[in-house]
Protein backbone atom coordinates (compact mmCIF):
# COMPACT_ATOMS: atom_id res chain seq x y z
CA UNK A 1 0.00 0.00 0.00
CA UNK A 2 1.58 3.48 -1.28
CA UNK A 3 1.73 6.61 0.60
CA UNK A 4 -1.33 8.27 -1.21
CA UNK A 5 -3.60 5.21 -0.61
CA UNK A 6 -3.27 5.25 2.88
CA UNK A 7 -4.02 8.55 3.12
CA UNK A 8 -6.47 8.36 1.13
CA UNK A 9 -8.29 6.10 3.45
CA UNK A 10 -7.74 7.68 6.31
CA UNK A 11 -9.79 11.19 5.42
CA UNK A 12 -12.90 8.42 4.21
CA UNK A 13 -12.59 7.04 6.99
CA UNK A 14 -12.33 9.97 9.28
CA UNK A 15 -15.05 11.86 7.25
CA UNK A 16 -17.35 8.64 7.61
CA UNK A 17 -16.67 8.74 11.57
CA UNK A 18 -17.65 12.32 11.54
CA UNK A 19 -20.99 11.61 9.04
CA UNK A 20 -21.65 8.70 11.51
CA UNK A 21 -21.63 10.96 14.49
CA UNK A 22 -23.65 14.06 12.76
CA UNK A 23 -26.49 11.69 11.50
CA UNK A 24 -26.97 9.65 14.84
CA UNK A 25 -26.59 12.70 17.02
CA UNK A 26 -29.20 14.52 14.57
CA UNK A 27 -31.42 11.41 14.74
CA UNK A 28 -30.76 11.31 18.74
CA UNK A 29 -30.85 7.17 17.97
CA UNK A 30 -29.01 4.98 16.40
CA UNK A 31 -25.85 2.88 16.68
CA UNK A 32 -22.24 4.35 16.47
CA UNK A 33 -20.42 1.84 18.72
CA UNK A 34 -20.40 -0.91 15.91
CA UNK A 35 -20.74 1.66 12.81
CA UNK A 36 -17.37 3.09 14.22
CA UNK A 37 -15.90 -0.30 15.06
CA UNK A 38 -16.63 -1.60 11.35
CA UNK A 39 -15.61 2.32 9.76
CA UNK A 40 -12.33 1.08 8.55
CA UNK A 41 -13.07 -2.24 6.87
CA UNK A 42 -15.62 -0.51 5.25
CA UNK A 43 -13.94 2.30 4.22
CA UNK A 44 -11.02 0.16 2.62
CA UNK A 45 -13.94 -2.08 1.31
CA UNK A 46 -15.51 1.09 -1.01
CA UNK A 47 -12.44 2.69 -1.39
CA UNK A 48 -9.91 -0.46 -2.89
CA UNK A 49 -11.83 -3.15 -2.57
CA UNK A 50 -15.51 -3.73 -4.68
CA UNK A 51 -16.22 -2.97 -7.81
CA UNK A 52 -19.04 -0.98 -7.67
CA UNK A 53 -20.41 2.40 -10.05
CA UNK A 54 -22.38 5.04 -7.67
CA UNK A 55 -24.00 5.97 -12.05
CA UNK A 56 -24.93 2.36 -11.90
CA UNK A 57 -25.84 0.81 -8.70
CA UNK A 58 -27.64 -2.30 -10.03
CA UNK A 59 -24.81 -3.02 -12.47
CA UNK A 60 -25.44 -6.58 -12.65
CA UNK A 61 -21.77 -7.35 -12.99
CA UNK A 62 -20.81 -5.51 -9.83
CA UNK A 63 -19.12 -6.75 -6.54
CA UNK A 64 -21.95 -7.05 -3.75
CA UNK A 65 -22.13 -6.01 -0.27
CA UNK A 66 -24.18 -6.73 2.55
CA UNK A 67 -24.05 -5.33 5.73
CA UNK A 68 -25.54 -8.45 7.70
CA UNK A 69 -25.07 -6.09 11.18
CA UNK A 70 -28.36 -3.55 9.56
CA UNK A 71 -27.75 -1.85 13.20
CA UNK A 72 -24.14 -0.33 11.40
CA UNK A 73 -25.73 1.19 8.52
CA UNK A 74 -24.62 4.47 9.51
CA UNK A 75 -21.53 3.29 8.54
CA UNK A 76 -22.25 2.24 5.20
CA UNK A 77 -24.67 4.58 4.68
CA UNK A 78 -21.61 7.31 5.32
CA UNK A 79 -19.11 5.47 2.87
CA UNK A 80 -22.17 5.01 -0.24
CA UNK A 81 -22.30 9.21 1.00
CA UNK A 82 -18.87 9.98 0.10
CA UNK A 83 -18.48 7.80 -3.05
CA UNK A 84 -21.58 9.62 -4.58
CA UNK A 85 -24.07 6.97 -4.32
CA UNK A 86 -26.26 10.15 -3.13
CA UNK A 87 -25.40 13.49 -1.29
CA UNK A 88 -23.70 12.69 1.70
CA UNK A 89 -25.72 15.41 2.88
CA UNK A 90 -28.84 13.39 3.65
CA UNK A 91 -26.92 11.82 6.18
CA UNK A 92 -28.16 15.03 7.83
CA UNK A 93 -32.28 12.92 7.68
CA UNK A 94 -30.67 9.71 8.68
CA UNK A 95 -33.35 7.83 10.79
CA UNK A 96 -36.17 10.84 10.11
CA UNK A 97 -39.28 10.22 8.68
CA UNK A 98 -39.72 10.89 5.25
CA UNK A 99 -36.25 9.97 4.87
CA UNK A 100 -35.01 7.41 2.56
CA UNK A 101 -32.00 6.57 5.09
CA UNK A 102 -34.10 4.24 7.29
CA UNK A 103 -32.85 2.70 10.00
CA UNK A 104 -31.48 -0.09 8.99
CA UNK A 105 -30.59 -0.71 5.44
CA UNK A 106 -33.21 -0.87 2.67
CA UNK A 107 -32.48 -1.83 -0.94
CA UNK A 108 -35.61 -0.39 -2.00
CA UNK A 109 -34.53 3.06 -1.00
CA UNK A 110 -31.03 3.33 -0.48
CA UNK A 111 -28.63 3.32 -3.83
CA UNK A 112 -25.76 1.28 -3.33
CA UNK A 113 -27.77 -1.00 -0.55
CA UNK A 114 -27.48 -4.43 -2.15
CA UNK A 115 -29.47 -6.21 0.49
CA UNK A 116 -32.38 -4.90 3.19
CA UNK A 117 -30.51 -6.67 6.58
CA UNK A 118 -31.58 -5.27 10.15
CA UNK A 119 -32.83 -9.10 11.55
CA UNK A 120 -29.15 -10.30 12.67
CA UNK A 121 -28.11 -13.66 10.72
CA UNK A 122 -30.19 -13.25 7.29
CA UNK A 123 -27.50 -11.00 5.61
CA UNK A 124 -24.82 -13.41 5.64
CA UNK A 125 -27.77 -16.00 4.10
CA UNK A 126 -28.50 -13.41 1.18
CA UNK A 127 -24.88 -13.18 0.66
CA UNK A 128 -24.42 -16.84 0.02
CA UNK A 129 -27.36 -16.81 -1.98
CA UNK A 130 -25.41 -13.90 -4.60
CA UNK A 131 -22.46 -16.28 -4.43
CA UNK A 132 -24.49 -19.05 -5.58
CA UNK A 133 -26.10 -16.67 -8.10
CA UNK A 134 -22.62 -15.73 -9.71
CA UNK A 135 -21.11 -19.45 -9.71
CA UNK A 136 -24.64 -20.32 -11.59
CA UNK A 137 -24.07 -17.42 -14.19
CA UNK A 138 -20.55 -18.17 -14.40
CA UNK A 139 -20.15 -14.70 -13.46
CA UNK A 140 -16.74 -13.29 -11.56
CA UNK A 141 -17.97 -10.69 -9.03
CA UNK A 142 -17.08 -11.15 -5.50
CA UNK A 143 -19.79 -10.93 -2.19
CA UNK A 144 -18.23 -9.20 0.42
CA UNK A 145 -20.45 -9.36 3.82
CA UNK A 146 -19.32 -7.88 6.75
CA UNK A 147 -20.77 -9.11 9.94
CA UNK A 148 -20.51 -8.70 13.91
CA UNK A 149 -19.25 -10.95 16.18
CA UNK A 150 -22.65 -11.28 18.36
CA UNK A 151 -24.01 -11.90 15.57
CA UNK A 152 -22.46 -14.85 15.48
CA UNK A 153 -24.77 -16.51 18.53
CA UNK A 154 -27.69 -16.30 15.78
CA UNK A 155 -28.16 -20.08 14.92
CA UNK A 156 -28.69 -19.17 10.93
CA UNK A 157 -25.59 -17.51 10.80
CA UNK A 158 -24.20 -21.58 10.98
CA UNK A 159 -26.72 -22.84 8.59
CA UNK A 160 -25.24 -19.92 6.06
CA UNK A 161 -21.40 -20.55 6.66
CA UNK A 162 -22.11 -24.52 6.16
CA UNK A 163 -23.99 -23.96 3.03
CA UNK A 164 -20.91 -21.52 1.97
CA UNK A 165 -18.29 -24.17 2.24
CA UNK A 166 -20.56 -26.48 0.89
CA UNK A 167 -20.91 -24.96 -2.21
CA UNK A 168 -17.32 -23.86 -2.47
CA UNK A 169 -18.31 -20.34 -2.65
CA UNK A 170 -14.26 -18.82 -3.08
CA UNK A 171 -16.08 -15.74 -4.57
CA UNK A 172 -17.30 -14.92 -0.85
CA UNK A 173 -15.41 -13.16 1.78
CA UNK A 174 -17.05 -12.72 4.92
CA UNK A 175 -15.42 -10.14 7.44
CA UNK A 176 -16.12 -10.14 10.76
CA UNK A 177 -16.03 -7.39 13.49
CA UNK A 178 -15.07 -8.83 16.15
CA UNK A 179 -15.06 -5.66 19.08
CA UNK A 180 -15.86 -8.02 21.92
CA UNK A 181 -19.07 -6.29 23.16
CA UNK A 182 -22.77 -6.40 22.39
CA UNK A 183 -25.88 -4.88 23.98
CA UNK A 184 -25.61 -6.63 27.05
CA UNK A 185 -22.13 -6.27 27.97
CA UNK A 186 -18.69 -8.48 26.56
CA UNK A 187 -19.76 -10.95 24.21
CA UNK A 188 -17.40 -13.61 26.06
CA UNK A 189 -19.76 -12.92 29.09
CA UNK A 190 -23.15 -12.76 27.33
CA UNK A 191 -22.55 -15.95 25.01
CA UNK A 192 -19.37 -17.29 24.85
CA UNK A 193 -18.00 -17.60 20.95
CA UNK A 194 -15.13 -19.44 21.98
CA UNK A 195 -12.46 -19.14 19.25
CA UNK A 196 -14.12 -17.44 16.16
CA UNK A 197 -11.13 -18.70 14.12
CA UNK A 198 -11.08 -22.19 15.34
CA UNK A 199 -15.18 -22.32 14.25
CA UNK A 200 -14.60 -21.09 11.13
CA UNK A 201 -12.02 -22.99 10.44
CA UNK A 202 -13.83 -26.54 11.68
CA UNK A 203 -16.55 -24.82 9.17
CA UNK A 204 -14.55 -25.17 6.59
CA UNK A 205 -13.35 -21.73 5.64
CA UNK A 206 -10.06 -19.91 4.97
CA UNK A 207 -9.89 -17.77 8.40
CA UNK A 208 -7.80 -14.60 8.23
CA UNK A 209 -6.87 -12.81 10.94
CA UNK A 210 -6.75 -9.51 10.66
CA UNK A 211 -6.29 -5.99 12.60
CA UNK A 212 -9.66 -4.22 11.54
CA UNK A 213 -8.39 -0.60 12.12
CA UNK A 214 -4.67 -1.30 9.92
CA UNK A 215 -5.22 -0.95 6.47
CA UNK A 216 -2.03 -2.75 5.66
CA UNK A 217 -3.61 -5.44 6.98
CA UNK A 218 -7.05 -5.45 5.97
CA UNK A 219 -5.36 -5.15 2.27
CA UNK A 220 -3.07 -8.25 3.31
CA UNK A 221 -6.24 -10.27 4.33
CA UNK A 222 -8.63 -9.43 1.19
CA UNK A 223 -5.45 -10.33 -1.41
CA UNK A 224 -5.18 -13.57 0.63
CA UNK A 225 -9.16 -14.13 0.50
CA UNK A 226 -8.64 -14.11 -3.13
CA UNK A 227 -6.29 -16.54 -3.88
CA UNK A 228 -8.56 -18.96 -1.76
CA UNK A 229 -9.60 -21.19 -4.19
CA UNK A 230 -12.93 -23.72 -3.86
CA UNK A 231 -13.48 -22.52 -0.02
CA UNK A 232 -14.98 -18.95 1.36
CA UNK A 233 -12.72 -17.03 3.19
CA UNK A 234 -13.36 -14.74 6.59
CA UNK A 235 -11.04 -11.79 7.76
CA UNK A 236 -11.90 -11.93 11.24
CA UNK A 237 -10.71 -8.50 11.98
CA UNK A 238 -10.07 -7.50 15.63
CA UNK A 239 -11.39 -4.08 16.33
CA UNK A 240 -12.23 -1.68 18.71
CA UNK A 241 -16.16 -0.32 19.44
CA UNK A 242 -16.45 2.55 19.36
CA UNK A 243 -12.90 3.85 17.37
CA UNK A 244 -12.48 6.74 17.25
CA UNK A 245 -14.29 8.41 19.40
CA UNK A 246 -11.91 8.71 22.38
CA UNK A 247 -15.40 7.90 25.57
CA UNK A 248 -16.68 5.91 23.09
CA UNK A 249 -14.00 3.34 22.65
CA UNK A 250 -14.65 -0.01 24.56
CA UNK A 251 -18.32 0.73 25.69
CA UNK A 252 -20.82 -1.69 25.44
CA UNK A 253 -22.96 1.03 26.34
CA UNK A 254 -22.17 3.06 22.98
CA UNK A 255 -23.66 -0.04 21.19
CA UNK A 256 -27.09 1.86 20.84
CA UNK A 257 -27.79 5.27 21.78
CA UNK A 258 -27.09 8.41 20.57
CA UNK A 259 -24.56 11.10 21.96
CA UNK A 260 -26.17 14.33 24.09
CA UNK A 261 -24.54 18.06 22.59
CA UNK A 262 -21.85 18.41 24.84
CA UNK A 263 -20.72 14.81 24.10
CA UNK A 264 -21.49 15.51 20.40
CA UNK A 265 -19.00 18.75 20.68
CA UNK A 266 -16.67 16.54 22.37
CA UNK A 267 -16.48 13.51 19.02
CA UNK A 268 -17.01 16.41 16.44
CA UNK A 269 -13.39 18.45 18.19
CA UNK A 270 -12.05 14.45 18.29
CA UNK A 271 -12.97 13.57 14.93
CA UNK A 272 -12.63 17.06 12.98
CA UNK A 273 -8.64 16.55 13.97
CA UNK A 274 -8.58 12.96 12.69
CA UNK A 275 -9.29 14.50 9.60
CA UNK A 276 -7.05 17.30 9.27
CA UNK A 277 -4.45 14.95 10.16
CA UNK A 278 -5.28 12.92 7.62
CA UNK A 279 -4.69 15.50 5.15
CA UNK A 280 -1.25 16.19 6.67
CA UNK A 281 0.06 12.58 5.92
CA UNK B 1 -63.12 -38.45 -11.83
CA UNK B 2 -59.18 -38.10 -11.39
CA UNK B 3 -57.06 -37.68 -8.82
CA UNK B 4 -53.26 -35.89 -8.57
CA UNK B 5 -52.07 -34.33 -5.30
CA UNK B 6 -51.28 -30.43 -5.53
CA UNK B 7 -47.10 -30.74 -4.45
CA UNK B 8 -47.19 -33.36 -7.75
CA UNK B 9 -48.80 -30.98 -10.11
CA UNK B 10 -46.64 -28.04 -8.51
CA UNK B 11 -43.55 -30.67 -9.43
CA UNK B 12 -44.65 -31.24 -12.59
CA UNK B 13 -45.34 -27.37 -13.19
CA UNK B 14 -42.00 -26.55 -12.30
CA UNK B 15 -39.91 -29.25 -14.88
CA UNK B 16 -42.59 -27.99 -17.47
CA UNK B 17 -41.70 -24.34 -16.76
CA UNK B 18 -37.99 -25.02 -16.00
CA UNK B 19 -36.39 -24.22 -19.02
CA UNK B 20 -36.48 -20.31 -18.19
CA UNK B 21 -33.43 -20.16 -16.81
CA UNK B 22 -34.34 -17.71 -14.28
CA UNK B 23 -35.86 -19.94 -12.39
CA UNK B 24 -33.72 -21.67 -9.38
CA UNK B 25 -35.29 -24.47 -6.85
CA UNK B 26 -34.53 -24.48 -3.31
CA UNK B 27 -35.17 -27.59 -1.26
CA UNK B 28 -34.57 -28.22 2.64
CA UNK B 29 -33.81 -31.78 2.21
CA UNK B 30 -37.64 -32.99 1.17
CA UNK B 31 -37.24 -32.92 -2.62
CA UNK B 32 -38.77 -36.58 -3.04
CA UNK B 33 -41.67 -35.09 -0.84
CA UNK B 34 -42.09 -31.78 -1.91
CA UNK B 35 -41.82 -33.03 -5.55
CA UNK B 36 -39.04 -30.27 -6.49
CA UNK B 37 -36.97 -33.73 -7.09
CA UNK B 38 -38.74 -33.86 -10.63
CA UNK B 39 -37.45 -30.65 -11.63
CA UNK B 40 -34.14 -31.51 -10.41
CA UNK B 41 -34.05 -34.56 -13.26
CA UNK B 42 -34.51 -31.93 -15.78
CA UNK B 43 -32.43 -29.23 -14.20
CA UNK B 44 -30.02 -30.44 -11.70
CA UNK B 45 -27.75 -27.45 -12.26
CA UNK B 46 -30.88 -25.17 -11.15
CA UNK B 47 -31.84 -27.67 -8.06
CA UNK B 48 -30.15 -26.52 -4.81
CA UNK B 49 -30.34 -28.63 -2.21
CA UNK B 50 -30.16 -26.35 1.29
CA UNK B 51 -30.38 -29.08 3.91
CA UNK B 52 -32.05 -29.43 6.57
CA UNK B 53 -31.66 -25.28 7.68
CA UNK B 54 -35.16 -23.36 6.35
CA UNK B 55 -34.20 -20.41 7.88
CA UNK B 56 -31.00 -19.94 6.07
CA UNK B 57 -32.52 -21.41 2.86
CA UNK B 58 -35.13 -18.33 2.57
CA UNK B 59 -32.64 -16.06 3.06
CA UNK B 60 -30.20 -17.68 0.45
CA UNK B 61 -33.13 -17.57 -1.72
CA UNK B 62 -33.52 -13.95 -1.09
CA UNK B 63 -29.74 -12.97 -2.06
CA UNK B 64 -30.49 -15.21 -5.52
CA UNK B 65 -33.38 -13.25 -6.07
CA UNK B 66 -31.71 -9.99 -6.02
CA UNK B 67 -29.35 -11.35 -8.91
CA UNK B 68 -32.46 -11.46 -11.07
CA UNK B 69 -33.37 -15.30 -10.38
CA UNK B 70 -37.03 -16.59 -9.75
CA UNK B 71 -35.98 -18.41 -6.56
CA UNK B 72 -39.30 -21.11 -5.87
CA UNK B 73 -38.17 -22.45 -2.30
CA UNK B 74 -39.79 -26.41 -0.74
CA UNK B 75 -40.28 -27.51 2.54
CA UNK B 76 -42.92 -28.69 4.56
CA UNK B 77 -45.68 -25.77 5.08
CA UNK B 78 -44.95 -26.34 8.92
CA UNK B 79 -41.24 -25.29 8.22
CA UNK B 80 -41.38 -22.61 5.40
CA UNK B 81 -44.66 -20.36 7.13
CA UNK B 82 -43.82 -21.16 10.88
CA UNK B 83 -39.84 -21.65 12.14
CA UNK B 84 -38.57 -19.13 8.53
CA UNK B 85 -41.34 -16.93 9.02
CA UNK B 86 -38.99 -14.13 9.60
CA UNK B 87 -36.87 -14.64 7.00
CA UNK B 88 -39.61 -14.67 4.55
CA UNK B 89 -40.73 -11.27 6.37
CA UNK B 90 -37.85 -9.29 6.22
CA UNK B 91 -35.19 -10.59 3.65
CA UNK B 92 -38.05 -11.49 1.28
CA UNK B 93 -41.20 -9.32 1.57
CA UNK B 94 -40.10 -6.12 2.88
CA UNK B 95 -37.68 -5.43 -0.44
CA UNK B 96 -40.36 -7.17 -2.23
CA UNK B 97 -38.14 -10.13 -3.58
CA UNK B 98 -38.78 -12.64 -6.07
CA UNK B 99 -39.23 -15.59 -3.34
CA UNK B 100 -41.59 -18.17 -4.23
CA UNK B 101 -42.22 -20.25 -1.16
CA UNK B 102 -43.97 -23.28 -1.73
CA UNK B 103 -44.79 -25.10 0.58
CA UNK B 104 -46.35 -28.68 0.69
CA UNK B 105 -47.95 -30.70 3.23
CA UNK B 106 -49.99 -28.13 4.53
CA UNK B 107 -53.43 -29.06 6.70
CA UNK B 108 -54.67 -32.04 8.87
CA UNK B 109 -54.40 -34.17 5.85
CA UNK B 110 -50.96 -34.77 6.41
CA UNK B 111 -52.08 -37.77 8.37
CA UNK B 112 -50.19 -39.91 10.46
CA UNK B 113 -47.16 -37.66 11.30
CA UNK B 114 -49.63 -35.42 13.46
CA UNK B 115 -49.64 -32.34 15.12
CA UNK B 116 -45.98 -31.41 14.84
CA UNK B 117 -46.34 -31.52 11.26
CA UNK B 118 -50.08 -30.39 10.52
CA UNK B 119 -49.44 -26.56 9.48
CA UNK B 120 -53.11 -24.96 10.05
CA UNK B 121 -52.19 -21.13 10.38
CA UNK B 122 -49.93 -20.99 7.67
CA UNK B 123 -52.13 -18.86 5.47
CA UNK B 124 -52.84 -16.43 8.81
CA UNK B 125 -49.03 -16.05 9.01
CA UNK B 126 -48.87 -15.41 5.49
CA UNK B 127 -51.25 -13.35 4.71
CA UNK B 128 -50.43 -11.13 7.71
CA UNK B 129 -47.04 -10.08 5.75
CA UNK B 130 -47.15 -6.63 3.54
CA UNK B 131 -46.32 -7.36 -0.18
CA UNK B 132 -47.05 -11.39 0.08
CA UNK B 133 -49.11 -12.93 -2.31
CA UNK B 134 -51.02 -16.34 -1.03
CA UNK B 135 -52.36 -18.63 -3.39
CA UNK B 136 -53.85 -21.71 -2.02
CA UNK B 137 -55.15 -23.86 -5.37
CA UNK B 138 -57.19 -26.91 -5.38
CA UNK B 139 -56.42 -29.13 -7.80
CA UNK B 140 -53.41 -30.27 -9.82
CA UNK B 141 -54.72 -28.14 -12.80
CA UNK B 142 -55.24 -24.81 -10.80
CA UNK B 143 -52.07 -25.82 -9.23
CA UNK B 144 -49.73 -25.07 -12.36
CA UNK B 145 -52.09 -22.07 -13.17
CA UNK B 146 -50.48 -20.96 -9.56
CA UNK B 147 -47.17 -21.47 -10.63
CA UNK B 148 -47.19 -20.08 -13.33
CA UNK B 149 -48.61 -16.63 -12.16
CA UNK B 150 -46.13 -16.90 -9.69
CA UNK B 151 -43.43 -17.15 -12.17
CA UNK B 152 -45.24 -14.00 -14.25
CA UNK B 153 -45.46 -11.90 -11.27
CA UNK B 154 -43.27 -9.96 -9.54
CA UNK B 155 -42.61 -10.14 -5.57
CA UNK B 156 -42.96 -12.76 -2.84
CA UNK B 157 -45.55 -15.40 -3.20
CA UNK B 158 -46.74 -18.22 -0.91
CA UNK B 159 -48.18 -20.99 -2.57
CA UNK B 160 -49.97 -23.74 -0.12
CA UNK B 161 -50.00 -27.31 -1.57
CA UNK B 162 -51.05 -30.55 -0.03
CA UNK B 163 -49.68 -34.23 0.42
CA UNK B 164 -52.95 -35.78 -0.38
CA UNK B 165 -54.03 -36.73 -4.21
CA UNK B 166 -57.00 -34.61 -4.35
CA UNK B 167 -59.72 -35.29 -6.91
CA UNK B 168 -59.54 -33.15 -9.91
CA UNK B 169 -61.68 -29.95 -10.35
CA UNK B 170 -60.66 -28.55 -13.03
CA UNK B 171 -60.07 -31.23 -15.19
CA UNK B 172 -56.69 -33.05 -15.18
CA UNK B 173 -53.12 -31.35 -15.08
CA UNK B 174 -52.91 -29.18 -18.05
CA UNK B 175 -56.21 -28.61 -18.58
CA UNK B 176 -57.31 -24.47 -18.93
CA UNK B 177 -58.39 -23.44 -16.16
CA UNK B 178 -59.73 -19.60 -15.59
CA UNK B 179 -57.10 -18.70 -13.25
CA UNK B 180 -56.29 -15.00 -12.44
CA UNK B 181 -54.52 -14.20 -9.26
CA UNK B 182 -57.37 -12.33 -6.93
CA UNK B 183 -60.47 -13.48 -8.62
CA UNK B 184 -62.39 -16.31 -7.30
CA UNK B 185 -64.11 -19.26 -9.47
CA UNK B 186 -68.11 -19.61 -9.49
CA UNK B 187 -67.95 -23.72 -9.62
CA UNK B 188 -72.03 -23.49 -9.06
CA UNK B 189 -74.44 -20.84 -9.09
CA UNK B 190 -77.34 -20.71 -6.25
CA UNK B 191 -78.72 -17.89 -4.24
CA UNK B 192 -80.05 -19.04 -1.39
CA UNK B 193 -76.35 -19.17 0.66
CA UNK B 194 -72.87 -19.64 -0.48
CA UNK B 195 -70.10 -21.83 0.04
CA UNK B 196 -66.70 -20.10 -0.18
CA UNK B 197 -64.16 -22.69 -0.27
CA UNK B 198 -60.27 -22.77 -0.56
CA UNK B 199 -57.76 -26.01 -0.91
CA UNK B 200 -58.64 -28.90 -0.37
CA UNK B 201 -61.80 -28.22 0.67
CA UNK B 202 -63.05 -26.94 -2.94
CA UNK B 203 -63.93 -30.20 -3.58
CA UNK B 204 -66.06 -31.07 -0.22
CA UNK B 205 -67.68 -27.73 -0.53
CA UNK B 206 -68.86 -28.97 -4.03
CA UNK B 207 -70.19 -32.56 -2.40
CA UNK B 208 -71.94 -30.36 -0.01
CA UNK B 209 -73.61 -28.30 -2.70
CA UNK B 210 -74.61 -31.39 -4.76
CA UNK B 211 -76.10 -32.83 -1.30
CA UNK B 212 -78.08 -29.29 -0.24
CA UNK B 213 -79.38 -29.78 -4.27
CA UNK B 214 -81.17 -32.86 -2.84
CA UNK B 215 -82.88 -30.90 -0.51
CA UNK B 216 -83.69 -28.11 -3.00
CA UNK B 217 -81.32 -25.71 -1.31
CA UNK B 218 -79.15 -24.03 -4.08
CA UNK B 219 -75.47 -23.07 -2.84
CA UNK B 220 -73.29 -21.00 -4.49
CA UNK B 221 -69.82 -22.39 -4.69
CA UNK B 222 -66.93 -20.04 -5.17
CA UNK B 223 -63.04 -21.53 -5.04
CA UNK B 224 -61.22 -18.85 -3.63
CA UNK B 225 -57.78 -19.73 -5.11
CA UNK B 226 -56.06 -16.44 -3.88
CA UNK B 227 -56.11 -15.84 -0.34
CA UNK B 228 -54.53 -12.49 -0.61
CA UNK B 229 -55.33 -10.20 -2.45
CA UNK B 230 -58.47 -11.45 -1.55
CA UNK B 231 -61.18 -11.14 -4.28
CA UNK B 232 -63.78 -8.43 -2.53
CA UNK B 233 -65.83 -8.14 -5.31
CA UNK B 234 -67.02 -11.95 -5.13
CA UNK B 235 -67.57 -11.81 -1.00
CA UNK B 236 -69.09 -8.44 -1.77
CA UNK B 237 -71.67 -10.40 -4.34
CA UNK B 238 -72.27 -13.46 -2.44
CA UNK B 239 -73.23 -11.22 0.81
CA UNK B 240 -75.41 -8.93 -1.11
CA UNK B 241 -77.35 -11.56 -3.50
CA UNK B 242 -77.46 -14.68 -1.04
CA UNK B 243 -77.20 -13.50 2.36
CA UNK B 244 -75.61 -16.02 4.20
CA UNK B 245 -71.60 -17.39 4.30
CA UNK B 246 -70.03 -20.84 4.96
CA UNK B 247 -66.34 -20.86 4.62
CA UNK B 248 -64.74 -24.01 4.45
CA UNK B 249 -60.75 -24.55 4.58
CA UNK B 250 -58.02 -27.07 5.64
CA UNK B 251 -57.00 -24.26 8.34
CA UNK B 252 -57.56 -22.92 11.97
CA UNK B 253 -60.55 -20.71 11.52
CA UNK B 254 -58.49 -18.08 12.84
CA UNK B 255 -56.66 -15.97 10.46
CA UNK B 256 -56.66 -17.97 7.26
CA UNK B 257 -59.82 -17.92 4.35
CA UNK B 258 -62.75 -17.30 7.00
CA UNK B 259 -60.93 -14.43 8.52
CA UNK B 260 -60.17 -12.49 5.32
CA UNK B 261 -64.21 -12.68 4.53
CA UNK B 262 -65.23 -11.89 7.33
CA UNK B 263 -63.33 -8.78 7.46
CA UNK B 264 -64.39 -7.90 3.95
CA UNK B 265 -67.96 -8.50 4.75
CA UNK B 266 -67.75 -6.96 8.23
CA UNK B 267 -66.29 -3.24 6.29
CA UNK B 268 -68.53 -3.87 3.17
CA UNK B 269 -71.39 -5.95 4.01
CA UNK B 270 -72.04 -7.73 6.49
CA UNK B 271 -74.25 -11.13 6.56
CA UNK B 272 -74.12 -14.08 8.73
CA UNK B 273 -71.76 -16.68 8.20
CA UNK B 274 -70.04 -19.93 9.89
CA UNK B 275 -66.14 -20.72 9.04
CA UNK B 276 -65.67 -24.69 8.62
CA UNK B 277 -62.06 -24.91 9.46
CA UNK B 278 -59.98 -26.26 12.52
CA UNK B 279 -61.75 -24.88 15.64
CA UNK B 280 -58.55 -23.78 17.41
CA UNK B 281 -57.36 -26.88 18.19
CA UNK B 282 -53.92 -29.05 17.16
CA UNK B 283 -54.31 -31.91 14.52
CA UNK B 284 -53.34 -35.68 15.83
CA UNK B 285 -52.20 -38.86 14.07
CA UNK B 286 -54.53 -40.78 11.77
CA UNK B 287 -55.65 -41.42 8.39
CA UNK B 288 -56.55 -38.22 6.65
CA UNK B 289 -59.78 -39.73 5.56
CA UNK B 290 -60.51 -40.36 9.21
CA UNK B 291 -58.93 -36.82 10.50
CA UNK B 292 -61.41 -35.36 8.06
CA UNK B 293 -64.11 -36.51 9.91
CA UNK B 294 -62.59 -35.83 13.06
CA UNK B 295 -62.91 -32.94 12.48
CA UNK B 296 -65.49 -31.73 10.65
CA UNK B 297 -64.16 -30.81 7.30
CA UNK B 298 -66.24 -33.24 5.32
CA UNK B 299 -68.78 -32.37 2.83
CA UNK B 300 -71.86 -33.82 4.95
CA UNK B 301 -70.48 -31.23 7.92
CA UNK B 302 -70.35 -28.32 5.37
CA UNK B 303 -73.90 -29.45 4.76
CA UNK B 304 -74.88 -29.70 7.77
CA UNK B 305 -73.05 -26.36 8.65
CA UNK B 306 -74.92 -24.88 5.51
CA UNK B 307 -78.41 -26.09 7.02
CA UNK B 308 -77.74 -24.26 10.40
CA UNK B 309 -77.13 -21.42 9.17
CA UNK B 310 -80.06 -21.27 6.31
CA UNK B 311 -82.34 -21.42 9.79
CA UNK B 312 -80.43 -18.42 11.21
CA UNK B 313 -81.17 -16.51 8.18
CA UNK B 314 -85.49 -16.95 8.24
CA UNK B 315 -84.95 -16.26 11.39
CA UNK B 316 -83.27 -13.16 11.12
Amino acid sequence: MNETQEKNLRRFASQMRRWIIEGVYRAQSGHPGGSLSATDIIAYLYQEELSVDPKAPRNPNRDRFVLSKGHCAPALYAALGLRDFFDIQEMKNLRQFGSFLQGHPCMSTVPGVDMSTGSLGQGISAAVGMALAAKLDGKDYRVYCVMGDGELQEGEVWEAFMCAAHYHLDNLCVIIDHNGLQIDGVTTDVMNLGSVNDKMTAFGWHSIPTDGHDFASLEKGFAEAKQQKGMPSVLVAKTVKGKGVSFMENQASWHGSAPKEEQYNVAVVELDALISKSEEL
Amino acid sequence: MGKMATREAYGRALAEFGADNRIVVLDADLSKSTNTATFKKDYPERHLNMGIAEANMMSVGCGLATCGKIVFASTFAMFASGRALEQIRNSACYPKLNLKVCATHAGITVGEDGASHQCIEDLSFMRSLPNMTVVSPSDAASTRFAIKAAIETDGPFYVRLGRLAVPDIYGEYGSDVPFTLGKANQLKAGNDLTLIATGYLVGEAIAAAELLEQEGIHARVLDMHTIKPIDKDAIIAASKETGAIVTCEEHSVIGGLGSAVAEVLSENAPCIMTRVGIQDVFGQSGTPAKLMEAYHLKAVDICATAKNLLERKKNA
